[in-house]
């Protein structure tokens, strides 16, 4: 991860706020850095406005803003699951660890296991629980049981599944409720050990409960990865995250930490937001 | 009235009743396919009259089935001359058998002129591998022709030697078919091993002197089997036994003709019923007889089933590899379109004009080159040159891939791009994503796909009929020799065989109760094989149901 001390100089001050002293990443090691990034849709619409970005590691960065400002589409750039969408067109860099992810000597498939995604709704395959969690080693050639053991259970405890299901990892995923699917989800994506986990809304769909469990497992996870995170429940960026962005048609209006932010945002949009005002 | 038109209820009424016409139609069909086909195996009585003969009036007794029944104008039969009293006549078809006394199997007789009709129970049936039944009464049985038993005696003992023929003859066709027909089979690889020597220019004296050994190790063999095959022969050959006609003459038959003997007036219900199944295992188990006129047609259902398995082979990895590149690789363009119609057009295409296409592309282009390349030793006598099982598989394989392609297509489209996202963000290929998640999710459709193509091409006939189907085959398309699958082989098949037995066959009459249990058999085995495809797809999508919320 590439050390930054002297961030302020190479990031364009007006797209972070003028207040100085909610961006100190000075202590933090930078996993991504966002330069310059434009996404068009194919009939010239525009999704992104040039945005300017660092994501520190090991922390939860969490995205907020209204419907439509773009944040899951940001989201989406990290691991590339915007080319997915037909007449997609990219501008500007993506540096993970340095290099470039929009550079097209990169092997798309290797990104993706590096950069793991949770979807808002839970997406379990059709196996059983074992097949899912196991799904991704098995992409990678790791075939012998005895390792598969070991890590299904590994994940299912991360992800705070393991107690619940430890008897029926051979049952249909799609047996269980939604909060233990998301869970599942979860634990699927960290078997493969990736470097960064991208939530995409990952509580949005399920009950309290389940909600604060999830809550309760990322903070848990942010030891070992790095996290982002949108969520359009404001109550909850403020709960999980360290590190906010707040987001508005495409342009990031303000990011800082989270404390901060949302006790004294640098600017009058995000306070608005913030206050309920609109959005 | 108007409450009535708007509550739905003639749409209700309108909709149950084309269902109920639509089963009453299909039960209908199959019910009289069963009842008309499974018939015929039930013993008929065999009934001796006395009978005038209506144009010379002359009285003779005669003895016969009888196994049809019509009701006809009177005046059409004093037009050919025929006395006759009444308005209308009903007359009988009897089954008089006896070729070699009567020159035709079937006659029909003028109910009216059949005089004390009875049924005695000694009457006995021979039923005979060549020359159709014997009616008569059974006089001595003669091994070496001195007669070992006679009066009533001869029935039991006339029994018991025909198991004991039985037995040998089975022996005999096991040895003729079997041993020595791999005998055969394998003279004819030395002939066209030497053949191929000739043609390469390879003077090697070694291989030369191989194929000289073999082909006196195989002539030592068949020595040995035919010096048994004699002995068995002669065993068979030793019995015979003497049958009264009804005209009192006597008649000598051997043994060694014989498929069975029974005495139809003299059966108990149970006996009947146990010759029923006797004689419905025959008919499918056996081989036909007498220009596919008796016997079984085994032949005809085993070629139907592996027509359908090759085609099934064939047909769905191509039908799902196309359906996949339209669906998942292809741009959707213009071009798309264009081949998604054709593909659909092709579905519309009469099934003789497939026939016509596989004849002249498959035989006679693909076939005679891959003579030319891989067998030309055997030329001029044509290998894959001429029509056979593979050509018609694959004809039926092209006429019926435009369904696989629809439903594949189907399922594939009905996936949710969430599992798609869900394995491509672990870091799966397009292709892995395809293989590992969405082809097994869309198994149910391509069965579905899997299940129309059976039931077309179960069906067809037509293009068979120039692309590998004969009336008679003389060997499986599966047996023991290697390579054990003969491709090349011509086979026999159910709905030609039906075509073949109502309409060619030499003796009409004899063959309209086998046209029905013909039918009624392909029908079942269409049905057998869908449901075991239903069961699969069934199968399947119990397993990946719970994703259509």
């Amino acid at each position: 991860m590439t050390q930054s001390n002297v961030l302020t100089h190479s990031i364009d001050m007006n797209s972070l706020g003028r207040n100085e002293s909610t961006l100190n990443l000075s202590n933090e090691s930078i996993c991504v850095e966002v330069r310059d990034l434009n996404l068009y849709y194919g009939n010239h619409k525009q999704a992104l406005h040039n945005v300017n970005m660092l994501i520190p590691e090991k922390r939860v960065t969490a995205y907020i803003g209204p419907s439509g400002c773009g944040k899951s589409t940001l989201l989406r750039c990290f691991n590339r699951m915007n080319d997915l969408v037909d007449g997609v067109k990219i501008d500007g860099q993506i540096l993970i660890d340095g290099s470039n992810i929009y550079d097209p000597s990169v092997n798309v498939a290797d990104l993706r296991r590096r950069v793991g995604m949770v979807f808002q709704k839970p997406n379990p395959f059709p196996k059983s629980i074992y097949e899912n969690v196991a799904y991704g080693l098995r992409l990678q050639g790791i075939n012998n049981r005895r390792i598969l053991d070991e890590v299904v259970e590994k994940s299912l405890r991360g992800a705070a599944l393991w107690d619940e299901v430890k008897d029926r990892l051979h049952d249909n995923a799609l047996g269980m409720s939604g909060g233990q699917q998301q869970r599942l989800v979860i634990a699927r994506a960290i078997a493969i050990e990736p470097e960064i986990l991208l939530l995409d809304e990952p509580a949005s769909a399920l009950d309290p409960i389940s909600t604060l469990k999830i809550e309760e497992l990322i903070h848990e996870l942010k030891s070992d990865y790095t996290i982002v995170i949108v969520t359009h429940n404001m109550q909850q960026a403020a709960r999980v995250s360290d590190y906010t962005a707040f987001m508005y048609l495409g342009e990031l209006i303000e990011f800082g930490d989270t404390s901060t932010l949302f006790t004294n945002p640098g600017k009058k949009q995000t306070e608005d937001y913030i206050t309920g005002r609109y959005g | 009235m108007k409450n009535w038109w708007k509550s739905g209820d003639p749409w209700i009424w309108l909709t149950a009743s084309s269902v109920s016409v639509s089963l009453i139609v299909v039960v209908g069909l199959i019910s009289l396919i069963a009842v008309r086909g499974l018939g015929h195996f039930w013993p008929t009585a065999v009934a001796q009259a006395t009978y005038i003969d209506e144009r010379d009036g002359k009285k003779s007794i005669i003895v016969g089935e009888i196994r049809d029944e019509e009701n006809v104008s009177a005046v059409r039969l004093r037009d050919s001359g025929v006395k006759v009293e009444g308005e209308r006549v009903t007359r009988y078809l009897m089954k008089i058998g006896n070729r070699e006394l009567f020159n035709l199997d079937f006659r029909w007789v003028l109910a009216q002129n059949l005089k004390e009709t009875q049924y005695p129970e000694k009457m006995t049936v021979i039923e005979r591998r060549e020359w159709g039944n014997f009616y008569g009464y059974v006089v001595s049985v003669k091994e070496n022709d001195k007669v070992v038993s006679e009066g009533d005696a001869a029935w039991g003992e006339l029994q018991t030697r025909l198991q004991r023929a039985l037995k040998i003859f089975d022996e005999i066709r096991h040895l003729e078919k079997n041993e020595i027909g791999a005998i055969n089979y394998g003279l004819e690889q030395l002939r066209l091993r030497k053949r191929r020597l000739e043609l390469n220019h390879d003077t090697d004296p070694a291989k030369q002197a191989a194929i000289v050994s073999e082909k006196a190790q195989f002539e030592t063999q068949y020595e040995q089997l035919r010096q048994q095959l004699s002995k068995l022969y002669e065993q068979i050959n030793r019995d015979s036994f003497m049958m009264k006609v009804s005209d009192d003459r006597m008649v000598e038959l051997k043994m060694a003709k014989v498929v069975g003997v029974y005495r139809p007036n003299a059966l108990s219900t149970f006996e009947k019923i146990g010759f029923y199944f006797h004689k419905a295992w025959e008919f499918v188990s056996d081989e036909p007889r007498e220009a596919n006129t008796e016997g079984g047609i085994f032949p005809a259902i085993f070629g139907t089933v592996m027509l359908v398995f090759i085609m099934s082979f064939i047909v769905t990895p191509f039908g799902v590899i196309a359906a996949v590149y339209l669906r998942e690789y292809a741009k959707q363009g213009f071009l798309t379109r264009v081949i998604r119609i054709a593909v659909n057009n092709l579905a519309g295409v009469p099934s003789i004009v497939y026939g016509v296409f596989g004849l002249g592309f498959f035989v006679y282009f693909l076939g005679a080159n891959i003579d030319q390349l891989f067998y030309p030793e055997a030329l001029p006598a044509p290998t894959f040159g001429t029509p056979g099982i593979l050509w018609s598989a694959l004809t039926l394989a092209i006429l019926t891939v435009p369904v696989v392609i629809v439903s594949t297509e189907e399922g594939l489209s009905r996936i949710p791009s969430s599992i798609r996202e869900g394995s491509l963000a672990l870091g799966a290929t397009k292709a892995e994503t395809l293989w590992r998640t969405v082809l097994p999710m869309a198994s149910p459709a391509m069965m579905t796909g899997l299940i129309l193509a059976i039931a077309r091409a179960a069906g067809e006939v037509a293009p068979l009929m120039l692309v590998g189907v004969v009336k008679l085959a003389p060997s499986l398309v599966l047996d023991g020799n290697s390579p054990f699958l003969h491709l090349e082989r011509k086979f026999m098949h159910l709905g030609f065989h039906i075509h073949d037995v109502g309409f060619q066959s030499p003796n009409v009459e004899a063959a309209r109760p086998l046209v029905y249990a013909t039918s009624l058999l392909l029908v079942a085995v269409i049905v057998l094989l869908n449901l075991a495809a239903i069961g699969i797809r069934n199968h399947l999508r119990e397993k990946y149901k719970a994703l259509e919320n």
